[in-house]
């Protein structure tokens, strides 16, 4: 029976280091190479171990898919294919080409630079240039042939610039793989949209698996009057953000609300990367909603005239500002930096607009922590307002429902997500769509057996008899079908059964019996004929029932004769003579006759 | 399967395509050439066109006062010729072959061959799908709004009609009537038109595999002409075809042409060659930048009428590198176009459909062409038109890129009448599709230079040819035209296209037979109906089993699976009429020849021992004679006579059964 087994090196019952292999009709596919944020250690990265003990995931892997630029996605690619060794394709979207190497660069520059890691350990600048030669650009909906057999096709996800979920198809079994997603469309990107493409088995993220979020405008509504009021007292408010992303939704909510309010403070956004990433932005316009599509040509909305770069030596200044400051979770960087700063004064806000992973700074402050040590034994009191806010574009439970109810997958597995939520969440899905959900742990492998059908090449004529047969075609009638299967070599083909003789050269043996019943009848064989046709009218209304020329009577393609050899004969002989096709009715016919015909005629 | 042309020119074309009960309309393109039999429509008044002399036919066939009245106002003369003075008339697809609302689908090509769309969708009950790429959609309507800002930005008072009608029509100069069709005539749509037949688009990618109807696959693929540009593979599970129109295999910024996928089809239908067969696209560029220094250094201006997206793009690169290397950094180019920003905005962000060096460009992130860049510096100045922040910035001399190409409609009429009279000044054709001495005809006499650089990178005739070689269709369908010589190039035979078979070609009005039997379709069989099978093996590696099953079609697609178990029912027992009649599996198919000794011999093993075995001619007469039963054996049948003893002839077959094959 073929199966399809899938395997998360990371992103089992976590979020982080995402990393799951597929194994479909002979193929092994890597989905997302990430890392993880809360670790430094060797947990940081997907155990390739699982995959080989030793040597290059050459020989175990037919191609690797990245589905978008977050870290947790992306961030153990170099490692994966320069350090551990892999030569294949890797597949991404071009923005996501574009992207992903600057933040590798930048990931790779905290953890070696500044954390002072060993060079040894991490993958080096060479290796993330070596690695993004490796990349094949998809572009959505394109389908990309990876060998003859095993394709590929990415759809809108909407969760980042770029990001895509990929359709993975070898012969008619597939796998879906979502990346991170959002099924609501926001302020600069759409919806993340999938036919009905009925997969086998569906991976999805299950980042907020029991949340329903409120609408998004109280969300955006109550994020300006933190905002405002903190400002209006003198604070300062610090929001840590991913370079790329919910950093740009956030820029043009908080730029429209700066040009209404006609508010002074200044907006700052660290990293020189804004400018940079803006540029990304208003280059691939066309991965964006249909709002920004629409009147870039006018307006770019990626041109922002109230937010300025953040230099370091601002975190000093006195009165409000906003700045955006990097990383996201506050692990590390500048946005830690200005944290540890600002968090003793209660006048100031930190506002956390997305998921923080476990052991993250964000993390153990978005769960009421007020005292942190750090690595140098040192405390620090946080005495700002901490704000969660979620901004991150997952889709929430209903979200996830939605995309099951879009592409029917057959069975379910959720990843990117923690244990108990995905249990809640596994056990709603079996419930609304009765099919199996699972929610493997690292390293558990989830098989899914496929009944695939078979196909087979039918001859048109065949189809076409077979339709003339069975006269008008009326869907509510079953057609059957009849035919001959010739199995040579690869190729199965479905031809009538005498043309399959006459290609395998098998001659028919024609086979054909003749019965005689005699039943007594006094009366001329005339009579008797007419009798008899009337009589098997009568009970074989599905027939076809001819009285021929030379006075005997045909019934589908078996013949009788009547014969007696004078009129005043008492008995008639019924000469019956059928083919071994119609041997049924041949022998019906028997058994009839050998009850006699009726004496009279049934009106 | 079966193809229908409608329309005449090879370059702007719209074919339909009937194939497994799908229509398929491959582009629909707008004849702007019937514009040239009208006069220009000037966005200032111009004396010269309001002054020119009235025509009235000279044949005495039309005597009627009113109708002679009405033709003084619509026929004007000019340095000889004839011409409609009215908005100028586009010529739309043929209407009469086929029902247009019985069009499936509508694949469109490249944004040139998009223009008659809103005729289609708009106006025959068109009720299909649309498929075009995101550029070809958004720069297709660039040009559609173009044109349709171009056309009412000058409202003429009424469109002239009495010169169509046919009993006047017949007398008009033949320059003014040949290839002319009135009836094909239309006004040009609206904006509401353009934006209801594209909201019906359908955007696709690249190798994007779409299914229609189940029945057919269909698929873009790059086609290296223009941004977005492709051909389309269409094809069921045995039969392929592609459509190869308007490609090109030089480098330019498209994506190049994706050839691969179109190897070994059936029929390739093949169209828009370059219209410039003589012109190379390299020299005509280095001609065009001498033209244009000579002028300008000599005080002259330089009209490049074009269109706003296309080869303009590459123009003002190549502009802009020439000018540097010649000194003339401070020349002032201007694109004068409704259209232009959108234009320039939208080519740059279609990074993905670019070549691999304009592609890498965004990466770093920059723009892929560097007209951002050259209007940033005001290099290259913008504008919408020549009213209103033009004029202001406006300096001579200078060069100057407008619309519309055919000199009819546009800004660039404007310059023609600004500076048709003055022999320092050159305009210099780019665009292939016009014919330039056509678009001049109404500005004679002209004292201006023009110059005819047609820069056209669409397959060569030479080029063509080894495309079919390269790609082995089976048969090769194109246009009439490309099987002789150009008309204004007679002698030059290797100017043709071949294909062995011949070609077969199309034009305008007629419909073809394609040559294609279908012999399969691809049905799936369930798992379980194929686990119930039973192959017989007929030799080494060949076997064969019967097989019954319930055929479900759905979309076009078919699943074979078993029979679902029905309470067994005798032949001629009562049953409700949809019973499933049909539902008693057949006998299995009997094959080979018996050996009569070894039948004999079962015979004996299942008591039956008292046989004559007699040869005859033919075969052999096995009697048994207590029973008053004689089977008949010959090489390909055996026939049981026997007394009507059920029991013993149930017996005998299956004793014959077993000394058979069967499947």
């Amino acid at each position: 029976m073929p199966e399809i087994k899938a395997v998360p090196l990371g992103a089992g019952q976590d979020v982080g280091r995402s990393c799951i292999l597929v194994s479909i009709g002979g193929k092994n596919i890597m989905l997302d190479c990430g890392m993880h944020m809360g670790y430094n250690d060797e947990r940081r990265f997907p155990d390739f171990t699982y995959i080989t003990q030793s040597g290059t995931l050459n020989d175990h892997l037919d191609c690797v898919i990245i589905s978008h630029f977050h870290l947790d996605h992306c961030g153990c690619l170099p490692y994966m294919t320069e350090m551990v060794g892999y030569d294949g394709p890797i597949y991404m979207t071009h923005p996501t080409k574009a992207i992903c190497p600057i933040l590798l660069e930048d990931y790779r520059k905290i953890t070696v630079d500044r954390k002072g890691e060993s060079q040894a350990n991490f993958f080096t600048s060479q290796m993330i240039k070596d690695c993004m030669k490796k990349v094949v650009p998809v572009n959505l909906h394109q389908t990309v042939q990876v060998d003859d057999e095993l394709e590929i096709k990415a759809y809108y996800a909407g969760h980042v610039l770029g990001a895509a979920m990929f359709l993975i198809k070898v012969g008619s079994e597939s796998v879906v793989y979502t990346g991170d997603y959002n099924m609501t469309p926001d302020r600069h990107l759409g919806a993340a949209w999938i036919d009905k493409c009925r997969p086998d088995l569906l991976i999805t993220e299950s980042t907020y698996a029991t949340t329903i979020r409120d609408s998004k405008r109280c969300r955006e509504r109550d994020f300006l009057k933190k905002v405002h009021e903190t400002i209006e007292k003198g604070g300062k408010v610090l929001i840590p953000v991913f370079a790329l992303g919910r950093a740009q939704e956030l820029c043009i909510l908080l730029e429209t609300f700066w040009e209404r309010m006609n508010i002074k403070a200044p907006i700052y956004f660290s990293t020189g990367l804004t400018e940079k990433a803006n540029n990304y932005y208003r280059l691939f316009i066309t991965w964006t909603n249909q709002k920004i599509r629409k009147t870039f040509v006018k307006r770019n909305m990626f041109e922002f005239k109230h937010i300025k770069a953040f230099d370091r030596s601002y975190i000093e200044n006195p009165g409000p500002m906003v700045v955006f400051a990097t990383p996201g979770m506050l692990h590390a960087g500048l946005s830690l930096q200005i944290f540890k700063k600002w968090a003793p004064d209660s006048k100031n806000m930190v506002i956390m607009p997305g998921y923080c992973v476990a052991g993250t700074v964000g993390h153990k402050i978005l769960n009421g922590i007020r005292k942190i040590e750090f690595e140098n034994k040192k405390v620090l009191e946080v005495r700002m307002a901490v704000e969660y806010m979620s901004f991150s574009a997952h889709a929430d439970a209903q979200g996830i429902m939605q995309l099951i109810r879009y592409c029917e997958p057959r069975n379910v597995m959720l990843v990117h997500g923690e244990e108990q939520k995905m249990d809640f969440l596994s056990k709603k899905i079996t419930q609304e769509f009765g099919v199996q959900c699972f929610f493997p742990a690292n390293g558990e492998t989830v098989t899914i057996e496929t009944n695939p059908n078979i196909p087979v090449d039918a001859s048109l004529n065949l189809l076409k008899r077979e339709a003339s047969l069975t006269g008008l075609p009326d869907p509510k009638r079953p057609r059957v079908l009849h035919g001959a299967l010739i199995m040579k070599e690869n190729s199965l083909r479905l031809v009538s059964p005498s043309q399959a003789m006459r290609e395998l050269g098998l001659k028919e043996h024609e086979i054909r019996f003749t019965s005689t019943v005699t039943i007594h009848d006094p009366q001329p064989t005339q009579g008797t004929v007419e009798r008899l046709y009337t009589h098997l009218k009568g009970i074989l209304k599905d027939h076809s029932i001819q009285h021929m020329p030379d006075g005997s009577v045909m019934i589908d393609s078996v013949l009788i004769k009547v014969s007696g050899s004078s009129e005043e004969e008492e008995t008639k002989d019924f000469l019956v003579s059928w083919p071994y096709e119609d041997e049924d009715l041949g022998s019906h016919l028997m058994t009839l006759l050998r009850k006699g015909l009726p004496k009279t005629v049934e009106a | 399967m079966k193809l229908y042309c409608l329309s005449s020119h090879p370059n702007l074309p719209c074919l339909v395509l009937k194939f497994k009960s799908v229509t398929v309309m491959l582009d629909c393109s707008l004849d702007l050439g019937t514009t040239f039999r009208f006069l220009p429509l000037p966005l200032v008044h111009s004396s010269r066109l309001a002054k020119l002399p009235s025509w009235v036919p000279k044949d005495v066939a039309v005597d009627d006062q009113e109708t002679l009245k009405a033709l003084r106002k619509e026929l004007k003369e000019c340095a000889g010729r004839v011409f409609v003075d009215s908005p100028p008339e586009v010529g739309i697809p043929e209407d009469g072959l086929l029902d247009l609302s019985t069009v499936d689908v509508i694949l469109v090509s490249s944004f040139q061959c998009i223009l008659a769309l809103p005729y289609i969708t708009e106006y025959t009950g068109f009720n299909g799908m649309i498929y075009a790429t995101e550029p070809t959609a958004q720069m297709g309507r660039q040009l559609m709004e173009e044109l349709v800002q171009h056309t009412e930005r000058v409202p003429k008072t009424r469109a002239a009609c009495k010169w169509k009608e046919p009993g006047v029509f017949k007398t008009l100069p033949a320059q003014l009537r040949d290839g002319l069709d009135p009836a094909a005539l239309r006004l040009c749509y609206g904006l509401h038109d353009i934006n209801s037949a594209l909201s019906k688009v359908q955007l696709v990618g690249y190798a994007q595999k779409l299914d229609v109807f189940g029945a057919l696959q269909i698929m873009p693929l790059s086609s290296g002409y223009c941004v977005g540009s492709c051909n389309w593979l269409i094809q069921s599970h045995y039969e392929k075809i592609s459509y190869v129109s308007s490609s090109s295999v030089l480098t330019t910024h498209p994506q190049p042409m994706d050839q691969a996928p179109l190897q070994n089809t059936d029929v390739l239908i093949l169209a828009g060659l370059t219209q410039s067969p003589t012109a190379n696209p390299d020299s005509m560029l280095s001609e065009f930048c001498s033209h244009l220094a000579v002028t300008v250094k000599n005080g002259g201006n330089v009209l490049v009428p074009c269109y706003p997206s296309g080869v303009v793009y590459d123009l003002f690169e190549c502009l802009a590198v020439f000018l540097d290397s010649s000194g003339l950094m401070q020349l002032p180019v201007y694109f004068v176009s409704p259209m232009a920003d959108s234009s320039l905005a939208y080519s740059n962000i279609f990074a993905e459909w670019l070549c691999q060096s304009k592609q890498s460009k965004v990466y770093l992130p920059e723009a892929p062409f560097v007209h951002e860049e050259l209007k940033t510096i005001s290099r290259l100045k913008v504008f919408p038109g020549i009213h209103g922040d033009f004029s202001s910035e406006f300096k001579t001399p200078c060069v100057v890129f407008a619309g519309h190409p055919t000199l009819r409609f546009g800004d660039a009429v404007h310059f023609m009448e600004m500076w048709g009279q003055s022999k320092a000044n050159t305009v210099i054709f780019v665009e292939p599709d016009v014919p330039y001495l056509e678009a001049l005809a109404p500005y004679q006499p002209l004292a201006m230079k023009a110059v005819h650089c047609p820069i056209d990178t669409r397959l060569s005739f030479q080029q063509a040819n080894k495309i079919i070689t390269d790609l082995k269709p089976l048969h090769v369908v194109l246009p009439e035209a490309y099987i002789t010589p150009p008309p204004s190039l007679p002698q030059r035979t290797d100017l043709v296209l071949e294909a062995d078979p011949p070609p077969t070609t199309f034009q305008r009005g007629e419909v073809l037979s394609l040559p294609i039997r279908r012999m399969y379709e691809k049905i799936e069989i369930t798992p379980e109906l194929a686990s119930s099978l039973v192959p017989s093996e007929i030799r080494q590696g060949v076997a064969v089993a019967s097989v019954t099953g319930v055929l479900e079609a759905k979309d076009n697609n078919y699943i074979l699976q078993s029979v679902p178990k029905q309470p067994t029912a005798g032949p001629g027992q009562k049953r409700k009429r949809d019973d499933n009649a049909d539902f008693t599996p057949p006998k299995p198919h009997v094959w080979g020849a018996v050996q009569v000794e070894q039948f004999v011999q079962d015979l004996e093993k299942n008591g039956v021992t008292d046989v004559k075995v007699e040869d005859t001619p033919s075969g052999h007469i096995i009697h048994l004679q207590s029973e008053d039963t004689l089977i008949q054996i010959e090489d390909g049948s055996t026939h049981i006579f026997c007394e009507g003893n059920e029991d013993l002839r149930i017996k005998l077959r299956n004793i014959l059964l077993k000394c058979l094959s069967k499947f």
